[in-house]
């Protein structure tokens, strides 16, 4: 905008004042050195909500700035990769308790044990323990739960009650039953159930239910060739074969939330955002209509097992103010805190006791999460497993379509999911031969 | 005694010449250090990366990284989701390409025919889903090809055809991603082969219709051939392109269902982006990026030997 001749005359003083001025900002922090600034990495609506929290933690730890970034979540799993490999994580940060494996192989973060054994304010205990096993790996501690997941039981408990189902399904043989019966009150198109193709969590509860190992010799072989996981996958394909639910695309409805509201399924397997969602999508008319309840178990001791989901705050192994950093972690999973989070973002508190403070274990649609949240499992923590995930999908989709027999289908998949764990199974041949920096360890 | 004559003589010569040499490199030298820094580099830097298995935990540790020779190549010939992808990509190169260019031209020669009143106007219309966001397209392109409530199947509703489930049906995904593109991007072409059109003497069809051609031969003998190049430029084009699908159906259908509408780059991407298989997902490029060469080189050779 200036011309080029100007440019070039001012060039030189600038440069020196710009200079000045780098040295002196650096001198002042210098002289401070007790404010800190740590970054923290936020995914999606708690990136945004989580600022009225943080906000507070500053003015009660003047020394301490926070500088929260949100991450849309579906950029975050590059963003996070990225960052790592070009040495740009930030202090704290956010990760679904699926992705802790890959980043403690990658050997990016901070084990927390001894912090939180020193912890005035967090009590291990307190966590909810299939969802605090998630963040261990190999006897150590790289999260502490911010938020919890898990997938249950939503339905409609009027067109149950309609065809003569009166409690929710507390087994497989009384949910393959209320099916029957509810598929026998409706019309053609309609459907007591809805499992999207592309949501690979409902075979692998079921296998998780029956016991089955999904994985076999410390995660270095995939399981899926083991007879249980048969008989799971087999239940899985009942739902379609006994047209319980839509096999075809034709049949599947294309919002969930409108499929819901007018009848046209009846259940759904899904997690504790739709608490929160059908309160706004749904209809008035059917608002008082429908209700959680916990997954069925295999056998007689209800609720069945469901998996462990939710995420963690994790602590990068690059942050320079690690105390810093703790004390925002402390904070942000205590429980006062966790109560006052899941006010905002409706998110399920980690914490028992801001369950019960927020008297979340007895209102009617949480009730069945903290029930359901009493038996729930990690899936293998190993961090190929959303590869395999996908590889599930996949291979359950070719069998509801019927192309491919399930029993050629479970084959394929087993020989895939051991071409992707072969790099693991030299990296551990590898460790056992002599040490390496290893997977985890420091 | 001659040689040093003569080089005395060129000495002076030989000089400018390398001065201007000279300074042609140093012009020359921002752009060629880019491109050596960000295409030549990387594209070297892919090339050795897909005989490791550079993968996360690669990532995590360089010790970790093992040299794998043409693994990753033989691993991917193995793989049937590769020819899976392979097949798809070509079923839209075949049947997509083609069918591009020919809306391309019929929509080039109508814009460019004096028949047509508002020609500006069509030209516009024509181009605008060129710069319309390809996200927004594909909201728009969901909504009509839903099974049931969809613009398209309530239109053939009316004369009587059963519904399709466009988007969910593995034999029907692949054409509708292709209607889709074809829309998308034929109004690029159509630009490019209007400039063509229009670059061609009056004085040839004066000269044609003296010698008593018809309408269809006058497009045969004269448009056709004086359109030559630039069809085979917007041919190459529309091909590299179509080879390196990825953004339709990435939004519209995730390469699903069934990976009916999975690309190369699609899968390349997956494997690079979603799992970080990084090797392998730069095999995958270099087999894309011979493809392409191959078929270009041929297409090529082709042209010019028709033209001889």
């Amino acid at each position: 905008m200036t011309n080029p001749a100007g440019a070039r005359r001012t060039r030189i003083p600038l440069l020196a004042v710009v200079l000045g001025i780098v040295s002196i900002v650096a001198a002042c922090s210098t002289e401070q050195g007790e404010r800190v600034e740590i970054s923290f990495w936020a995914m999606g609506r708690e990136g945004e909500l989580v600022r009225e929290l943080t906000d507070r933690f500053e003015r009660e730890n003047p020394g301490i700035r926070v500088r929260v970034q949100q991450i849309p979540w579906s950029a975050a799993h590059e963003k996070l990769l990225t960052a790592y490999a070009g040495d740009a994580m930030p202090d704290l940060f956010q990760l679904g308790n699926t992705w802790i494996p890959e980043f403690v192989a990658l050997n990016a973060l901070i084990p927390l044990g001894p912090r939180l054994d020193g912890s005035r304010v967090l009590d291990a205990g307190d966590w909810f323990s299939g969802i605090l096993d998630t963040n261990v790996l190999q006897d150590r501690l790289y999260g502490l739960p911010w938020y919890v997941d898990t997938r249950l039981l939503f339905y409609r408990r009027d067109l149950f009650e309609a065809a003569g189902v009166t409690e929710a399904p507390r087994t497989w043989a009384q949910w393959a039953e209320a099916m029957r019966r509810v598929r026998a009150q409706e019309t053609a198109g309609d459907f007591p159930i809805l499992l999207p193709f592309d949501d690979w969590t409902p075979p692998i509860i079921f296998a998780l239910q029956l016991g089955s190992p999904l994985l076999r010799d410390e995660d270095r072989y995939g399981g899926f060739s083991d007879p249980k996981f048969a008989s799971a996958f087999d239940f899985y394909l009942s739902f379609f074969r006994q047209d319980w639910a839509p096999s075809t695309g034709r049949d599947r409805p294309n919002n969930v939330y409108q499929a819901f509201a007018s009848g046209q399924v009846a259940m759904l397997i899904t997690g504790p955002w739709n608490i929160g969602e059908f309160g706004v999508r749904l209809p008035e008319s059917v608002q008082g209509a429908w209700a959680t309840a916990p997954l069925p178990a295999a056998d007689g001791e209800a609720p069945g097992v469901s998996i462990a989901g939710g995420a963690s705050l994790v602590m990068s192994r690059s942050t320079a103010h690690p105390d810093a950093v703790w004390a925002l972690m402390e904070f942000l999973t205590a429980p006062q805190q966790q109560v006052e989070f899941n006010r905002l973002t409706g998110d399920l508190p980690s914490s028992r006791t801001a369950w019960r403070m927020a008297r979340l274990d007895e209102q009617a649609h949480t009730r069945a999460f903290w029930e359901q949240l009493q038996k729930v499992e990690a899936l293998p923590k190993i961090p190929e497993w959303e590869r395999i995930a996908s590889r599930i999908t996949r291979y359950s989709e070719l069998v509801i379509r019927r192309e491919m027999s399930p029993d050629a289908a479970l084959a394929a998949l087993n020989e895939d999911v051991d071409r992707i764990l072969e790099k693991r199974r030299w990296l551990i041949d590898k460790r056992a031969a002599g040490p390496v920096a290893g997977l985890s360890a420091p | 005694m001659n040689a040093r004559e003569t080089r005395s003589q060129t000495t002076p010569h030989t000089r400018t010449f390398r001065k201007t040499q000279r300074a042609a490199y140093a012009f020359l030298s921002p752009s060629m250090s880019a491109i050596l820094i960000f295409f030549v580099g990387p594209v070297v830097a892919a090339l050795g990366l897909s005989f490791t298995d550079f993968d996360i935990y690669a990532l995590g540790n360089p010790e970790y990284l093992r040299f794998v020779g043409l693994e990753n190549y033989l691993r991917l010939v193995e793989n049937p989701r590769f020819w899976k992808a392979l097949g798809n990509t070509l079923y839209f190169v075949v049947v997509g390409g083609p069918l591009s260019l020919a809306v391309s031209l019929g929509a080039a020669l109508l814009i460019n025919s004096r028949l047509l009143r508002l020609r500006g106007l069509f030209r516009s219309v024509f181009f605008l889903p060129v710069v319309t966001t390809l996200v927004a397209v594909a909201v728009v392109w969901r909504y009509l090809y839903h099974p049931s409530d969809g613009l398209l199947n309530i239109a053939l509703g009316w004369i009587g055809i059963a519904p399709i489930d466009w988007l969910g049906d593995p034999d029907w995904a692949m054409p509708a991603i292709i209607l889709m593109a074809v829309w998308k991007n034929f109004g690029y072409n159509m630009i490019i082969l209007v400039a063509g059109l229009q670059s061609i003497p009056e004085t040839l069809y004066e000269a044609a219709r003296i010698d008593g051609a018809g309408r269809w031969q006058q497009f045969v003998h004269v448009t056709l051939p004086m359109l030559a190049p630039t069809f085979l430029f917007v041919a190459i084009i529309t091909m590299i392109g179509y080879f390196q699908l990825f953004a339709e159906p990435y939004v519209m259908t995730q390469g699903g269902p069934s990976d009916a509408t999975l690309s190369i780059v699609l899968f390349m991407y997956e494997e690079g982006f979603r799992w970080w298989n990084i090797g392998y997902a730069a095999a995958i490029s270099f087999i894309l990026f011979l493809i392409i060469l191959v078929v270009t080189i041929l297409q090529l050779r082709f042209s010019n030997r028709s033209r001889t």
